[in-house]
């Protein structure tokens, strides 16, 4: 019985200090081979907000409630999805629109058309992080494509979206360009990422190279400012160089980093 | 040609043997994507036993993408050995899965075998055979690579150590690195995901990664996996051992890679012409995976397992020390869920191991998969059981730069435990000085003292 005396298995390791260096999961100690259960539950509830993340769903109302509160028109769109399952593994349904979401904005008045950028707020592989920092951004954002003098089409709010979702509602809306903002795929170590992808003279058919994307939007990631500020920047770029993606280079230069 | 199998009243009809191979193989959310995948169970059996009557010979008459159009094909023609095939040559591929679990194909056979194999035959071979029957024959094979270790033999289980940053920092890499050497891995490789391909940073993390090696006197290899042409460019500046490239088995996923069989040739050259290796001169490390011909839109009609052998007749071409297939990476619009990725990871690696190739597997998900820990654990547990090569060994399983989920360090020594396997042995030696083992391979209590702790990253 001498074996089973010790309540504290868990052998620590010795080199905890190394964990200033990176964030990975080193020093972890162990019990026999194994992670002892505190990191195990640690990790799996990290993976558990991932998960509950690609489930998550754009919460409608509050998002038409917040972007009312901007005094944009919004139009609510559906991709061809039919539901969380087919939108993993059929992503080309994620980029079309359904029949429905085709005649909304085959619908919209001419008012609405041929505008400077088209907004997309689409749910991606996490409604969570677009819950959370839509509206925060576009309170960063709006104002600064205001003051560039750009126009700007009806907000698009598009549940089971991918990014080339954009290059059909921005042709059909007759967009200049697409500002497309997207939860992106969780990771453990942040479930609620937002990209934003830009994409001059959206057409059908486009692929990767064409856009620009602004990765890790979020509060512990790229903040509102900064983001918003490099978002106005290459939409302002694209319209003036009528392009974008890999010949579109980003100089953004942070306002808040300069000392002058 | 067109093949067919009638089942009661009802005839499929195959047109070609690219759709026969697709039609065959189980089920994965790919080949559905891509529009090949069997429209149900019966004609999916259908398939399989249509294709169990098959003669190897046809497949080497029949390409699934024309000679005339693809550089794989051709080299997978131009390269057959005929003198390998013979022995096999009157069967068919049903046939070949019989022989292959029977005690005949034993360990040595099998090694001649594989240079009269094609990627196809192997390919269908697998699209027959139980999750068991990948397991069994993959344990007979025996593959062994060297550079300054020993990979491969039986018993043994090699790591590759992976300590990626987001921002390469030298400092957090070399954190992981110390980590991962004092759980007893990084046997197959030290090798780094850089952040960026910049040529710059990757000479930077190229002598870094040598000078450590050199300080503690460790017997393994380091790669930075960066693009075939940045090692190129940077390999009179800075100490290459490896040179890495991720491969596909169409000509076009690989010009999508930006490469093509010349440009790996000139590689594997100056690799060789640096004669790093002190005991063997495999220079080369491929990554592979099911789904990346489709993701490229390159996939031609032909199915992701089938691509994915044929990625590996690139590999053979250049004799590798090690070929990782990062089976779960891709996503579950190509393989689904746990039971998916796991049947993958056992077709990729038995598939390999009958080409002749050092096959290690990414045990890993991403987090829009339907798998999670549980998963990984029964798939190591059953590439331990079928003698996979290497394994990759991560922080906790988190990747922090790549945001996926692989196999910790922990896992490694898991899997090694209960099923009595070692690391390398010049490595084992290794870890029994430095006191990280006993003899029996157990870890063991590392003091603060320890000098792998006084390590410092510059």
């Amino acid at each position: 019985m001498s074996n089973i005396q010790h309540r504290n298995t868990v052998q620590e390791d010795p080199w905890s200090a190394l964990k200033a260096y990176t964030t990975a999961r080193i020093a972890l100690g162990r019990t026999g081979t194994a992670i002892p259960l505190k990191e195990v539950l640690s990790f799996r509830l990290a993976h558990a907000h991932a998960r509950d993340a690609v489930y998550s769903r754009l919460d409608i109302n509050l998002l038409l409630e917040e972007l009312h509160a901007f005094m944009l028109p919004v139009v609510q769109l559906h991709s061809s999805v039919a539901g969380r399952h087919e939108y993993l593994q059929r992503p080309d349904k994620g980029r079309k629109l359904d029949t429905g979401s085709i005649e909304i904005l085959q619908a919209q008045p001419a008012a609405f058309r041929q505008k400077d950028v088209v907004i997309i707020v689409a749910d991606g592989l996490s409604a969570t992080a677009m819950n959370l920092h839509t509206a925060p951004l576009l309170n960063h954002l709006l104002p600064l494509l205001k003051t560039a003098g750009l126009s700007i089409a009806p907000v698009c709010l598009v549940e089971q979206g991918r990014v080339a979702i954009g290059d059909e509602i921005g042709e059909l809306i007759q967009a200049k360009a697409t500002l497309m903002l997207i939860g992106e795929r969780p990771g453990l170590s942040a479930a609620d990422s937002m990209g934003a992808y830009i994409t001059f003279q959206p057409r059908t058919g486009n692929t990767d190279e064409v856009r620009n994307c602004i990765s890790n939007i979020r509060q512990d990631g790229l903040q509102y400012i900064p983001a918003a500020g490099k978002i106005c920047y290459l939409l302002q770029e694209a319209l003036r160089l009528r392009l974008s993606g890999v010949e579109l280079k980003d100089n953004y230069k942070d306002p808040s980093l300069l000392t002058g | 040609m067109s093949y067919q199998h009638t089942i009661q009243f009802r005839t499929y009809q195959f047109d070609d043997l690219r759709t026969l191979l697709a039609k065959a193989t189980p089920f994965r959310s790919g080949d559905a994507l891509a529009g090949l995948a069997a429209a149900t169970y019966e004609e999916r059996v259908a398939a399989q036993l249509a294709l169990a009557d098959v003669p190897l010979k046809t497949f080497l008459q029949e390409a699934v993408i024309p000679y005339e159009e693809d550089e794989i094909t051709r080299l997978i023609i131009d390269t057959h050995n005929q003198a390998a095939f013979a022995p096999v040559s009157h069967f068919t591929v049903g046939e070949l899965r019989d022989w292959l679990l029977s005690d005949d194909a034993d360990t040595q056979t099998l090694q001649q075998l594989a240079p009269g194999l094609t990627p196809e035959m192997v390919a269908a071979v697998s699209k027959l055979m139980r999750n068991q029957d990948l397991i069994s024959v993959a344990q007979k094979c025996e593959v062994v690579t060297r550079f300054r270790n020993t990979i491969g033999l039986k018993g043994r289980l090699s790591v590759r150590l992976q300590p990626n940053h987001n921002t390469d920092d030298p400092k957090g890499i070399a954190a992981s690195i110390i980590d991962g050497l004092l759980y007893g891995c990084g046997d197959a490789v030290i090798g780094i995901n850089p952040a960026t391909d910049s040529p710059q940073a990757v000479i930077q993390l190229l002598h870094m990664l040598d000078q450590l090696r050199e300080q503690f006197d460790i017997p393994t290899q380091s790669c930075i996996l960066c693009h075939v042409t940045t090692a190129l460019q940077v390999m009179t500046k800075a100490p290459v051992d490896l040179v890495f490239q991720s491969i596909g088995g169409t000509a076009r996923t690989n010009s999508s890679f930006g490469i093509h069989l010349g440009l790996l040739q000139e590689a594997y050259d100056a690799a060789l012409s640096l004669n790093r290796g002190t005991i063997g001169n495999n220079v080369m490390y491929f990554e592979t995976g099911q789904g990346s011909a489709l993701s490229a839109n390159a996939h031609q009609g032909v199915d992701q397992q089938t691509c994915e052998v044929r990625a590996y007749a690139v590999a053979r071409r250049f004799s590798p020390l090690l070929v990782n297939t990062v089976v779960g990476f891709i996503g579950p619009e190509y393989l689904f869920d746990g039971k998916q990725i796991i049947r993958a990871a056992l077709e990729d690696h038995c598939c390999g191991k009958l080409l002749g190739l050092p096959m290690g597997v990414d045990v890993c998900y991403t987090n829009h998969a339907e798998a999670d820990q549980d998963d990984m654990d029964n798939l190591l547990t059953l590439l331990g059981v079928a003698g996979c090569n290497f394994i990759i060994g991560v922080p906790g399983a988190d990747d922090i730069m790549l945001n996926y989920q692989s196999t910790s360090f922990h896992d490694a020594q898991y899997v090694r435990k209960v099923l009595g396997l070692k690391a390398a042995p010049e490595f084992e030696g290794w870890l029994q000085r430095q006191g990280i083992t006993n003899a029996g391979g157990q870890l063991q209590p590392v003091g603060n003292t320890h000098h792998l702790l006084t390590y410092q990253a510059g």
